[in-house]
């Protein structure tokens, strides 16, 4: 089976999935025939965004709210019978405009760790144990924490960014070690400078032509967790009967 | 004993009280029950995540405040909620005692109910004027959505703050089916489980829909447990042909894991993958087939749990095992200490001892996997089945 095909059938949750990079992997997973739900906050987007994609479950839930995750966790989890694989896709700036780290707001600070680190740590904590189970079957278990070169690197005017997803790399390769013998995979991956709505308010000035497509970033990101997931001799038939 | 009256899974001071195969006694720290495992055994838990199922609203044709627990459906596919087994109080919440609890207005079957953003029919009135089954409008995806956020998790007055689904929730928490929490399961964290790991103990998982413990009512609590749909992956299923073969112990997190474990192994004695729907109680006349030792609440002997107890080890064990939790201060309910208990053997008794390494190697497995479940009692179990399946 090609890596193309590997998602066929595979239960996927991506969060942040109304806009930008979450949305073209939405996309991407239904087009390689995964069962897909995406999380978003504003309803009417959601509802938007699966109507636009038939077969899709839309989630409305915010991950930086700590009460918000135990119920996400679960509509996802009954929506898709179980959960393979969980994309943390949702992203916050911080500071908007981006500001110096002297000129940053203690709350944007904030916002910037819940949604960039404690949301994605405490939604990954609620469905590790759907993850691990699909681990223990045999199909396979992937998180994918989208990342960025801010990550690594010391951009001004980036500090709440870059110091969230700094800390979301290294607690995903953390997890990564602790969780490998249970068969749950944990990437962390930089899909480079997108042509996304973020971005434009990150960097109003920017050439989107110079820019990477987002359904480029999403095919590549799929093909990562595809390869991430063990090859799979038939459908599982227990995701029919769960789902 | 003592109500545990915090919501901590895993307090520091958390008890744990062996009783080995000999009837022998011993008390440890919770923490350390992986040292009572042997490499070779096999330990499975019940990954069922808790919904909230506590749904607060109003009945339509009186006006009347209402509180729906739901308590049972008949299988755990996240398209069937269609139908729910649920108990209807009058107002009032969990600060109340469910014994103390005012009955709903008078139901009948067609009666409207509005929770939050939730909206049901009674479809019929099962022989009890706060049991009935509920059909929900919407889509599955809107019920679940629905549930997901107007529910709270079913609680009890001997826990006194209001309860978040993370308390309910146990480290491995998969699928969304239980209507209260599988308890037993608090004692695991993913440390023991690695733990288990590095000493050859293997660790699996079933998924079955644990249903409501106590309803404040004698007649009803009379009926419990209700039907509990559950299902045992072929991972699992081949993990227990591979330990029963290799002679190690079935080490049963909880007494839901031996309901699915054993009515899966009713009809051939082996433990086939799939789904099902347990009916049956599990007593002093059951004879085990499948688990060897569970770790398990503590449990007063007037409750169904302690019933199940029974299956494990003689009265006379159960009540040297209930005057050590009583003396020794150990807690109960939800979030309190534990037991290990070890089916017994008839072969010796020692005498109990407090020596902490009392559970030997067994050298053979027990013999009687063959023996078909007796003593089984379906009789009032059937007719709630019966009456869900409407």
């Amino acid at each position: 089976m090609n890596a193309d095909g590997r998602l066929h059938g595979i239960r996927v949750a991506i969060t942040g999935g109304t806009s930008g990079l979450g949305l073209a992997l939405v996309g991407e997973c239904l087009r390689r025939g995964a069962r897909v739900a995406f999380v978003a906050r504003t309803r009417a987007r959601v509802e938007e965004v699966a109507q636009a994609h038939p077969g899709s479950f839309g989630i409305v839930g915010d991950i930086s709210r700590k009460e918000d995750i135990h119920p996400i966790a679960l509509e996802i989890t009954a929506d898709l019978g179980g959960v393979d694989v969980l994309v943390n896709g949702a992203s916050s700036l911080g500071p908007v405009p981006l500001a110096l780290l002297a000129d940053t707001d203690c709350e944007d600070f904030e916002t910037a760790l819940d949604t960039n680190v404690l949301g994605p740590f405490r939604l990954t904590k609620a469905l590790l144990g759907a993850l691990a189970a699909s681990a223990r079957e045999g199909r396979g278990s992937v998180v994918l924490n989208v990342s960025s070169d801010a990550a690594v690197n010391a951009y001004p005017q980036w500090g709440a960014y870059s110091a969230s997803k700094a800390a979301l790399h290294h607690l995903s390769r953390i997890w990564n070690e602790e969780l490998s013998a249970d068969g749950v995979r944990v990437l962390s991956i930089d899909p480079g400078d997108m042509d996304t709505p973020m971005h434009a308010v990150a960097v109003p000035d920017a050439d989107p032509t110079t820019l990477k497509r987002p359904e480029t970033a999403a095919r590549e990101l799929a093909d990562a967790i595809a390869a991430a997931l063990p090859i799979r001799i038939e459908a599982d038939r227990s995701v029919e009967q769960l789902a | 004993m003592i109500p545990a009256h915090l919501p901590v899974q895993r307090p520091r001071d958390a008890k744990l009280l062996v009783v080995d195969a000999y009837g022998r006694i011993s008390n440890a720290p919770r923490a350390r029950f992986v040292d009572f495992l042997q490499r070779g055994d096999l330990v499975i838990a019940n990954d069922a995540a808790t919904i909230p199922a506590s749904l607060h609203g109003t009945h339509a044709p009186t006006g009347a405040t209402i509180e729906v627990r739901l308590a049972s459906r008949p299988s755990l596919a996240g398209s069937d909620v269609r139908r729910f087994l649920a108990i209807v109080f009058g107002s009032g919440d969990f600060r109340t005692r469910t014994e103390d609890r005012p009955p709903p207005p008078a139901l009948a079957g067609g009666d409207r109910l509005t929770l939050g953003p939730l909206t049901t029919t009674v479809q019929a009135v099962l022989g009890h004027p706060r049991l009935v089954t509920l059909g929900f409008d919407g889509t599955p995806q809107e019920v679940w959505a629905g549930i997901a956020r107007h529910g709270r998790p079913i609680q009890y007055a001997h826990v006194p703050s209001p309860l978040a689904l993370w308390d309910v929730w146990t480290p491995i928490a998969g699928p969304p089916v239980a209507f209260e929490p599988p308890s037993a399961g608090f004692a695991l964290d993913w440390r023991s489980i690695h733990a288990m790991r590095d000493r050859g103990i293997a660790f699996a998982t079933i998924t079955l829909a644990a249903s409501i413990s106590s309803t404040g009512d004698a007649a009803l609590d009379r009926r419990l447990p209700f039907d509990e749909a559950y299902r045992i992956p072929e991972s699992t299923a081949s993990a227990i042909r591979r330990t029963v073969k290799q002679s190690g112990r079935i080490v049963a997190v909880g007494t839901t894991v031996v309901r699915a474990l054993e009515h899966a192994a009713s009809v051939t004695g082996t433990v086939p993958s799939g789904d099902g729907l347990a009916d049956e109680r599990i007593g002093p006349e059951s004879g085990l087939q499948i688990v060897d030792v569970i770790l398990s609440g503590t449990h007063e002997p007037d409750s169904s749990h302690y019933q199940l107890l029974r299956a494990f080890a003689d009265d006379v064990t159960l009540d040297a095992a209930s005057d050590a939790l009583r003396s020794r201060g150990y807690r109960t309910h939800e979030f309190g200490d534990s037991v290990l208990i070890e089916k017994m053997k008839y072969t010796e008794n020692p005498g109990n001892t407090d020596k902490l390494d009392i559970i030997q190697p067994r050298d053979e497995k027990s013999t009687d996997r063959s023996v078909a479940m007796g003593g089984a009692r379906r009789d009032q179990c059937r007719d709630v089945r019966q009456l869900l399946r409407l």
